[in-house]
């Protein structure tokens, strides 16, 4: 069974009398622990499809089903319950709180969305700030860490939960090539170890060259499908 | 609960400054309130115990209409010994009268055999009076603390006027209640200091005395005044003496006597109703400065944050979760400010009761004011103060919690 599975997906933005069609018809569907990115150029839909599927936006057209769920029509409460359940995000600007220490910001999802208790919730944060190699960082705030440190970060905040998912926006927009490259080493190990899909939306080469499925995103269409060792239209 | 409430401390640290000028502000508005409160307060209260304890007592006992014209003296209007016997009566079953005294009130010609004035006089029973109005002797300012049979304690601005001086002899002129005059020798035995409201101005003399002035063979008083053991239960006692005499009514059907608090016979609870009016607007200015520092340093607080705001929610917060958030940012901002306004009013209160406040009031000289406040009084200022910095951020954090995370993630 497919973990995201989108038939017919349209966007429209009306902006005053405007009619903007960010995405026209997607359908595809994507599998669970799989390593996916939707490339295409600026204005080509990949943030738009990414805000889909990570219910923080809605499809003005189709069915789109994240863990056979559709999540075309939740409401505010219900999206943000399912976001926290099963959804991570990675952020290209990092969104780390800055009020909070390391360990604090990985711990926050435990905290305040998934209430874990404290015992697990420490075993878990620390498992993961070793695993990403923040562990020594911990009680540093974010802007005492570089920004690879950052969204090193931001990688264990988002795998804490343990979701089926998570949605990168541009994850290495922000980094050097070196740090880049650490970073997507980590996010693969962690979907290798955890079986957890990962989606990003990118131009970044990088990124590209090392998932297992592309998107490519033309005007808010599907224009190709390719998979690793093999290519092929949509 | 607890989470939360470290994350909105630590959001509240994140500009010191800030912070520090919102909870100084409040601070210093609960600084002003309290003591405003504890100064005016103590004025109150000393005023009307120097009211009450000095010549009116905290409730007195007329013949109805008697209040009415109480400036004429009317002798026609006094209790005659069966009316006095059932207030008697009344006032013994009634709980928690502490004293009580019988008055007769007269006006009359004060002569010092050179000179003629109008006075108005007190006939009482020195031992009933003084536990009634305990510091009626204390104003006695020249002469024995008593009032002796065939002596005159004379108001200090008559005996100014007139020239006399303890010990001389003076005479009394007064009209009785069938119209004949009549006048007594008395010896000068003190001198009283006027105080400020109506009666503040008599003079005194024995019971037995006023009754030789007046011709009367049985007695006939002017008024009863009453001293309660608990000055708290006034409005309770007085309800239920009322009740007792409520009872007794003329030919007419119209009740015989009437029954006023303290609050009735002197003009000063007008100006005590004003220092509870100017109470209320401090208070309402104090909201007023906590309502618009709070909800302006909130709508700042969320306007920063609107990035971070859209992460939390994105990343499943839900949004009761995020209007908590921000309600105890504004919530521990009020705490912070009512703590350090408590604790810099007490080392106020204690510097101006070091340094000794001092007031006139009428002819009152040095009055030394001791402002306290109640217990009761810091309570209601925390407590509005704290609730007033929750509703104020109430629109900021309900703004917050209503954000679309796409949109606030997309904020520059």
């Amino acid at each position: 069974m497919s973990l995201v599975t989108a038939k017919d997906v349209s966007k429209t933005y009306l902006t005053g009398d405007i009619k903007i069609e960010a995405l026209k018809g997607l359908s595809f569907e994507i599998e669970p622990a799989s390593f996916v990115s939707f490339v295409g150029p600026s204005g080509s839909g990949k943030t738009t499809i990414l805000n889909l599927i990570g219910c923080l936006d809605k499809p003005t057209g189709g069915i789109l089903k994240v863990d056979d769920t559709d999540i075309s029509h939740l409401k505010r409460r219900a999206a943000a319950s399912f976001r926290g359940e099963n959804i991570g995000f990675i952020f290209q600007d990092f969104n780390l709180l800055p009020v909070l220490t390391v360990f604090e910001n990985v711990e926050y999802p435990l905290l305040m969305v998934q209430n874990v208790p404290s015992v697990e919730r420490k075993k878990r944060v620390m498992d993961l700030l070793d695993a990403v190699g923040m562990i020594e960082q911990k009680d540093k705030y974010p802007d005492q860490i570089s920004g690879g440190q950052k969204q090193r970060v931001a990688v264990a905040r988002a795998l804490v939960t343990e979701p089926k998912l998570i949605l990168a926006d541009e994850p290495t927009a922000n980094l050097d090539h070196k740090t880049a490259f650490m970073v997507i080493d980590i996010m693969r190990k962690m979907k290798d170890e955890s079986g957890t899909t990962f989606i990003f939306s990118t131009h970044d080469q990088k990124i590209v060259g090392e998932v297992e499925v592309i998107y490519v995103l033309e005007d808010g269409e599907l224009a190709d499908r390719q998979v690793k060792g093999d290519k092929g239209n949509v | 609960m607890f989470n939360t409430f470290k994350i909105a401390l630590r959001n509240l640290t994140r500009y010191k400054r800030r912070t520090f000028l919102t909870a100084s502000l409040i601070t210093v508005g609960v600084v002003f309130v309290l003591v405003f409160i504890a100064v005016t307060g103590s004025f109150k209260h000393m005023m009307i115990g120097q009211i009450t304890d000095s010549f009116v007592g905290h409730l007195q006992i007329h013949k109805k209409g008697y209040l009415a014209s109480i400036d004429n003296l009317p002798l026609t209007l006094n209790l005659n010994p069966k009316a006095l016997k059932k207030v008697e009566k009344a006032i013994n079953e009634t709980a928690g009268i502490e004293a009580w005294s019988k008055r007769i009130k007269f006006g009359g010609m004060f002569s010092n055999f050179v000179e003629t004035t109008n006075i108005r006089l007190n006939g009482v029973n020195p031992e009933d009076e003084i536990k009634t109005v305990p510091l009626l002797f204390s104003r006695i300012k020249e002469g024995d603390k008593t009032i002796r049979k065939g002596e005159i304690l004379v108001p200090e601005l008559i005996a100014k006027g007139m020239k006399v001086k303890v010990g001389d002899m003076v005479v009394v002129i007064a009209t009785n209640k069938d119209g004949s005059v009549n006048g007594k020798q008395f010896k000068i035995g003190g001198i009283v200091e006027s105080a400020t409201g109506p009666g503040g101005r008599d003079g005194y003399m024995h019971i037995k005395d006023a009754m030789d002035v007046l011709r009367m063979e049985k007695m006939a008083v002017s008024e009863i005044a009453l001293r309660l053991s608990d000055f708290s239960a006034l409005h309770d006692v007085h309800d239920k003496i009322k009740g007792s005499l409520s009872n007794e009514l003329n030919k007419a059907g119209k009740p015989v006597f009437e029954v006023h608090t303290w609050e009735k016979l002197s003009p000063f609870f007008n100006i005590a109703r004003m220092i509870d009016v100017m109470t209320f607007f401090i208070k309402i200015m104090l909201i007023a400065i906590v309502l618009v520092s709070i909800m302006n340093v909130m709508i700042m607080a969320v306007y920063e944050r609107i990035r971070e705001i859209g992460t939390i929610a994105a990343i499943g917060t839900m949004p009761g979760k995020i209007l908590s958030m921000f309600l105890l940012e504004g919530f521990c901002l009020g705490v912070f400010g009512v703590l350090t306004g408590v604790i810099l009013n007490s080392g106020v209160l204690y510097i101006l009761n070091m340094m000794g406040l001092t007031f006139d009031f009428g002819r009152q000289k040095g009055l030394i004011l001791s402002p306290t406040i109640d217990l009761s009084d810091v309570w209601v200022i925390s407590a509005i103060v704290i609730v007033v910095s929750v509703v104020a951020s109430l629109q900021p954090a309900y703004k917050a919690s209503k954000m679309e995370p796409i949109d606030a993630l997309r904020h520059v």
